[in-house]
């Protein structure tokens, strides 16, 4: 039982920093594993999603759910102007795409540290839920509660549309065959349009959402990408359900295993990705491999 | 207007070029401080390593995203030698090179085994693994702090120390220039054709015979050995080093590099590779701070307007004449 108790705080810590990651990485692995775009600046729109809900929050309700929608609409319009650059480069494969997010990445991070300065930037919480409770005898920040409760409910709602909406199965569709689908009369830009949008309102969400747990600052897009990209490769690209066990997984290690062994817990992550990466290379179903003809596993 | 056949042909394209960079190499030293000669030695070292990603990305077909493992490998090796009183520098560079070899080909088991985009993503987290490791092996490398104060090489037994930054930059420049002669020679035999050959037509490669796996493996240790190549000369040039040469921006960076400059040129690879010291480090002096934003600009830009790098910029010939004339 000591053991439990001594864990049980970053345990359930694990649990929100991995719904966080799930809801960043959803994004990025839409677009990967579907629109076959490996978003370099993906990070980036986390960062900007928090720097926005940030700068909005004074600590009221409204403040804050208005936060959440100017760091969505930040995220969509992001995404809007990355559907809008990689169009062009549809045809020529996967590298250049990436490098053109790479350097829209190295932009953005400029112009918001510009704007924001190098400092974090604190985002205030409102008050009802900057408070403490008490689970099992245990103090918890009740914020970190709420967020479990929202990223779930977000989680499963974005698992419902992809999986049984007629939009989901359009995204799906596209990621097995988009030229049908355009057969079928969905314009490609628009299907790549939405997906774009789609992935940076993710993103821009999950900025705004998780201020609290991974602030805004100058560090933040590299370590978002990072853990989102880990989270995508543990979890097959376009995989949703993938997606959520490998984002709790390394929320968990992020967390919990530091707790319990600080020295192997950062070998941990990427150790886990390289040998996930290399075992589905040697079965022959490299999912990663084929990038886009990753089927989406609601 | 036509342009005559002679200024198309293959030695006038890549000679003049070659020729104009050289004289460069030589004369600048006379005409820059201290300041922008350890800047230009800098981008050797950054070149060499740019060359060694394009063994992998261009001749290859391996996209790499984490080629700053092997160059922090060979920095470190060439920090711990200075520290422990070994100081002559082509000692450092030849074990530099080989301890770096010997870690890609450990870790060329594993990453050659993918394509494509996961090979990108091994590579990357091949090299999130080595720099964790740098940062964490705190008795060997100083941890996240890096070693500092690095002792001065001198280049052979019995020279004195490099005290100058101009010393310096022949050093780097003469052991650059060797090393690229050599990896130019190389990829011109039928080692180059080979690797071409498998990059574009595997299974035919196969078929015929060839183990093509173990061509890319030994392609991928002769990079490593190259990038470590490259980090020794880096740890020459700032006396320093920390897990930071390895991280996931540099090797995208050098990556870039080699898109913009080609990607199967070696003196793209360079050009590409000074192109982004002098952006980044020079160009930005006027707006201190941001040297991202014009990199950023800068491969925005590249990736739209010069899909086969600057080596890909030729004079347009016209492609197909009205039968015979």
């Amino acid at each position: 039982m000591g053991a439990i108790n001594t864990h049980f705080v970053p345990a359930l810590d694990g649990v929100a920093y991995g719904l966080l990651l799930f809801v960043a990485a959803a994004g990025l692995t839409l677009l990967f594993g579907i629109g076959g775009v490996l978003n370099i600046a993906h990070g980036t729109l986390f960062a900007l999603g928090g720097y926005l809900a940030a700068s909005v929050s004074d600590g009221s309700w409204s403040s804050a759910f208005l936060g959440l929608a100017v760091a969505t609409v930040g995220g969509t319009l992001g995404g809007g102007l990355l559907a809008a650059g990689t169009l062009p480069l549809a045809d020529r494969g996967h590298l250049p795409q990436a490098l053109l997010t790479f350097g829209l990445s190295l932009v953005g991070a400029d112009v918001l540290t510009t704007v924001y300065g190098t400092d974090e930037h604190p985002v205030v919480i409102p008050k009802s839920v900057n408070g403490t409770v008490q689970i099992f005898g245990h103090v918890y920040p009740t914020y970190r509660l709420m967020f479990i409760v929202v990223a779930s409910v977000l989680a499963l709602a974005g698992t419902y549309v992809l999986g049984r909406t007629r939009a989901g199965a359009l995204l799906r569709a596209a990621a097995d065959d988009r030229e049908m689908v355009g057969a079928m009369g969905y314009a490609p830009w628009r299907v790549h349009a939405a997906l774009c949008g789609a992935a940076g309102a993710l993103a821009g969400l999950a900025g705004g959402l998780g201020a609290p747990i991974i602030g805004p600052g100058p560090d933040t897009a590299d370590k978002v990408l990072m853990l989102s990209m880990v989270v995508i490769v543990l979890g097959r690209p376009g995989s949703v359900l993938g997606a959520f066990g490998a984002a709790i997984a390394v929320g968990e290690i992020e967390t919990l295993g530091v707790s319990i062994s600080s020295n192997w817990a950062p070998y941990l992550l990427f150790g886990l990705m390289a040998v996930a990466l290399v075992v589905r290379t040697f079965r022959g179903s490299s999912a990663v491999g084929a990038g886009a003809a990753a089927g989406a596993h609601a | 207007m036509r342009i005559p056949a002679v200024l198309l042909s293959r030695p006038v394209r890549i000679g003049v070029p070659g020729a104009v960079l050289a004289v460069f190499l030589l004369i600048a030293p006379s005409s820059f401080d201290g300041y922008g000669i350890s800047l230009m030695s800098k981008a050797l070292a950054l070149g060499v390593l740019a060359v060694s990603v394009s063994i992998l990305a261009g001749y290859s077909g391996l996209p790499t995203m984490g080629q700053a493992a092997p160059f922090l490998v060979g920095a470190y090796t060439a920090g711990v030698m200075s520290t422990h009183g070994h100081t002559v520098g082509v000692l450092q560079l030849l074990c530099g090179t080989l301890v770096a070899a010997a870690f890609a080909a450990a870790t060329g088991l594993v990453a050659i085994r993918t394509r494509g985009v996961a090979f990108l993503m091994t590579t990357l987290a091949l090299g999130e693994l080595t720099v964790t490791a740098a940062g964490e092996w705190r008795s060997l490398t100083g941890g996240t702090d890096g070693m500092y104060g690095i002792t001065p090489i001198q280049p052979l037994p019995g020279m004195a120390a490099l005290s100058s930054d101009r010393s310096i930059y022949w050093f780097v420049l003469t052991a650059t220039a060797i090393v690229i002669a050599v990896v130019w020679w190389v990829l011109r035999s039928p080692v180059g054709k080979l690797l071409l050959a498998c990059r574009d037509h595997e299974a035919r490669m196969r078929s015929a015979g060839h183990p093509v796996t173990r061509y890319q493996w030994l392609a991928y240790v002769a990079a490593g050995a190259l990038a470590g190549f490259g980090g020794v000369l880096m740890c020459t040039v700032n006396a320093y080093v920390s897990p930071d040469d390895g991280s996931f921006s540099n090797s995208a960076l050098v990556l870039l590099a080699v898109v913009l400059g080609g990607a199967t040129s070696p003196l793209g690879a360079l050009l590409g590779a000074g192109l982004i010291v002098a952006t980044q480090d020079w160009l930005s002096g006027p707006f201190p701070g941001h040297g991202p934003l014009l990199l950023g600009l800068m491969f925005i830009v590249a990736v739209y307007a010069l899909p086969d790098g600057v080596a890909g910029i030729r004079f347009r010939a016209p492609k197909r004449r009205g039968g015979p004339a």
